[in-house]
């Protein structure tokens, strides 16, 4: 069953457009990969199913609820949890208070809840620390919790952002480039994580990479995507060997040369 | 498109640590106040000397600490809007005049007793919040700076026109209130009221620092798009720091009015808005002590210097100036490593 339905998602900026008439499906419980050249509309995409950008026609179904007139917060507290290319950490805060931020959406307390110190706001916080440790200690990296987020090295700066999104508690985590900057032993790290991800959490995964390799061992299903279109669809080996995929990436062949 | 590699911008932006090794000796004597047993110790020795100053200091010493305990208050809660959540706010004075005029026709006008005017005066500050804060918090700073800048001359020129605030001669005659039968109408009684009124504040503020709202500001003002990705209602959340903020204002506005007795749009000018924004960037965004200070510093500097006449404001204007050159972070800044 399709956890998220793209339908004819078209995302234009004036005259350009960046996502053209784009379907595809994310069944639940997978590891699906959105991959094309620099762009190629990928990240574009994943800002509209995110709310970040408007798409202006097509409809995007999450978990049977359409998510075309949600906000982002909104979107989130459904359900689909993100991180980002660049990294966007809230990097003077400790990495806790950082993943913290992820069960916000969980907790309800208010105004006077906070001032007064009830007993349901002291059950509510000891609920959000407990919970983001355990997602801290998920990714690796409990022992640097006081530490603040700038002074973290940039693998593990990477993982206090996977750490945030899983603290929303999520159904499904959209990964925007998670390999991008890691080293080899980070991205055999990233391979074990995502998996582990999805068997212990039960979270269905959708990412965008650059790396072919990271992609190819990941991915039970590839979306191929260039000029905002989809152009093939399938797995590692399906993708690996379509024509129009390996255009996309080194161009065509010249037919006179090739005599 | 260009090819993003993250890490080649952090090389470019190396701040590690750096700022840590730049410690002075001011920095160092406030991480002592971060020891529980320090920090309370100071705290009571402070509240000691705070409540035994109307034994030996005259009606001008209290004077001048109950003025420093009221914008100790609107600073507070200024700094909920623009340290906590970020918000640049350049008409806090309207707040404070909502609360003071509610008070002011309430009791005066309508013969209300003062301590029953403060819920209304919550209500109305809280109400401004909202209208001000409703359309306008969608702008990101600059703008947001400008909106509020106008907002707070609306508020005065209102004031100043409408029969029921007493035009511009504004309202006079406003009743002194009574606490469990004692009149207050002496400045030590108002010098005590005041100094509760800033314990009541702090604890507010340290409370809601410290709890999931507290934790949600801090996000939208790091990186409001993050914070959003995260679940958090930025909207709902800058309009919550608004709202708090005001009602500071407010409350504090409205013992304001029945210290005065008296009311004009002239106590809500521009400047107003501008020495308690100055008092909270002084002190240092976000940081409860330096509110304190700062506060304080706005209060005395121009007292001390009084003998050197006009020329003091002058003299103010320099002795900030350098501060902030050498403290851009403000007295007592949030600092953390």
């Amino acid at each position: 069953m399709a956890i998220l339905e793209v339908k004819n998602l078209t995302l234009r900026f004036g005259g350009l457009t960046a996502v053209n008439d784009l379907s595809f499906g994310v069944d639940e419980g997978s590891i699906t990969s959105l991959i094309g050249p620099n762009g190629a509309g990928k990240t574009s995409a994943f800002n509209c199913l995110t709310g970040f950008y408007k798409a202006n026609e097509g409809d995007i179904v999450f978990d049977g609820k359409s998510l075309m007139k949600e906000k982002p917060h909104k979107i989130t507290q459904l359900g689909m949890a993100r991180t980002f290319q660049n990294l966007r950490l809230f990097k003077n805060m400790s990495v806790l208070e950082n993943v913290m931020a992820g069960m916000h959406c969980r907790g309800s307390v208010g105004v006077v809840g906070s001032i007064l110190h009830t007993p349901k706001q002291r059950a509510e916080e000891k609920k959000i620390k407990e919970y983001s440790e355990y997602c801290l200690d998920f990714v690796g990296i409990l022992d640097k919790k006081e530490r603040l987020a700038r002074n973290l090295p940039y693998g593990d700066q990477r993982r206090v952002e996977w750490a945030r999104a899983l603290a929303t508690k999520p159904k499904l985590i959209l990964l925007d480039e998670p390999g991008a900057g890691l080293n080899y032993d980070e991205k055999d790290d990233l391979i074990k994580l995502i998996q582990r991800i999805r068997e212990k959490l039960g979270i269905t995964i959708f990412l965008i990479e650059h790396d072919m390799g990271l992609i190819m061992k990941v991915s039970e299903k590839i979306i191929v995507i260039d000029y905002g279109q989809k152009i093939a669809e399938g797995n590692a080996e399906e993708v690996q060997n379509n024509p129009r995929v390996i255009e996309a990436y080194l161009g065509k062949e010249e037919e006179d040369e090739a005599v | 498109m260009s090819v993003d590699n993250p890490r080649a911008r952090e090389k470019e932006f190396p701040d590690v640590d750096g700022a840590v090794s730049k410690q002075t000796w001011v920095d160092r004597a406030y991480e002592l106040f971060d020891n529980k047993k320090i920090r309370n110790s100071s705290l009571l020795g402070l509240a000691a000397v705070v409540l035994l100053i109307p034994t030996f200091g005259g009606n001008y010493v209290m004077e001048i600490f109950t003025n420093a305990f009221f914008y100790m208050v609107l600073c507070l809660g200024l700094n909920i809007v623009v340290g906590y959540a970020g918000l640049l706010d350049l008409g806090y004075a309207a707040f404070f005049a909502v609360g003071a005029y509610t008070t002011g026709i309430l009791t005066a006008h309508f013969g209300m007793n003062f301590w029953l005017t403060i819920p209304f005066s919550v209500l109305f500050s809280a109400m401004a919040g909202i209208i001000i804060g409703g359309p306008t918090l969608r702008l990101r700073s600059d703008y947001l700076a400008i909106v509020t800048l106008g907002f707070g001359e609306i508020t005065r020129i209102t004031a100043r026109n409408l029969e029921i605030t007493g035009g511009a001669s504004g309202l006079i005659g406003i009743d002194r209130p009574e606490l469990f039968g004692l009149r207050l109408y002496q400045i030590q009684h108002f010098y005590y009221v005041f100094f509760v009124l800033v314990i009541i504040a702090i604890f507010v503020a340290v409370r809601l620092h410290h709890s999931r709202l507290g934790r949600a500001w801090q996000y939208i003002r790091e990186d409001e798009d993050a914070a959003e990705a995260m679940g958090i209602d930025r909207v709902k959340f800058k309009l919550y720091a608004y709202i708090i903020g005001a009602v500071f204002g407010g409350v504090a506005g409205s013992f304001f009015a029945v210290k005065m007795t008296a009311i004009s749009p002239q106590t809500f000018l521009f400047t107003q808005s501008a020495m308690i924004l100055l008092a909270v960037v002084l002190g240092g965004m976000g940081k409860i002590p330096g509110m304190i200070v700062g506060a304080f510093v706005l209060v005395i500097f121009p007292e001390v210097f009084r003998a050197i006449g006009d020329l003091r404001m002058l003299f103010f204007g320099v002795v900030l100036l350098v501060i902030m050159l050498f403290r851009p972070q403000g007295i007592w800044p949030e600092r953390r490593s």
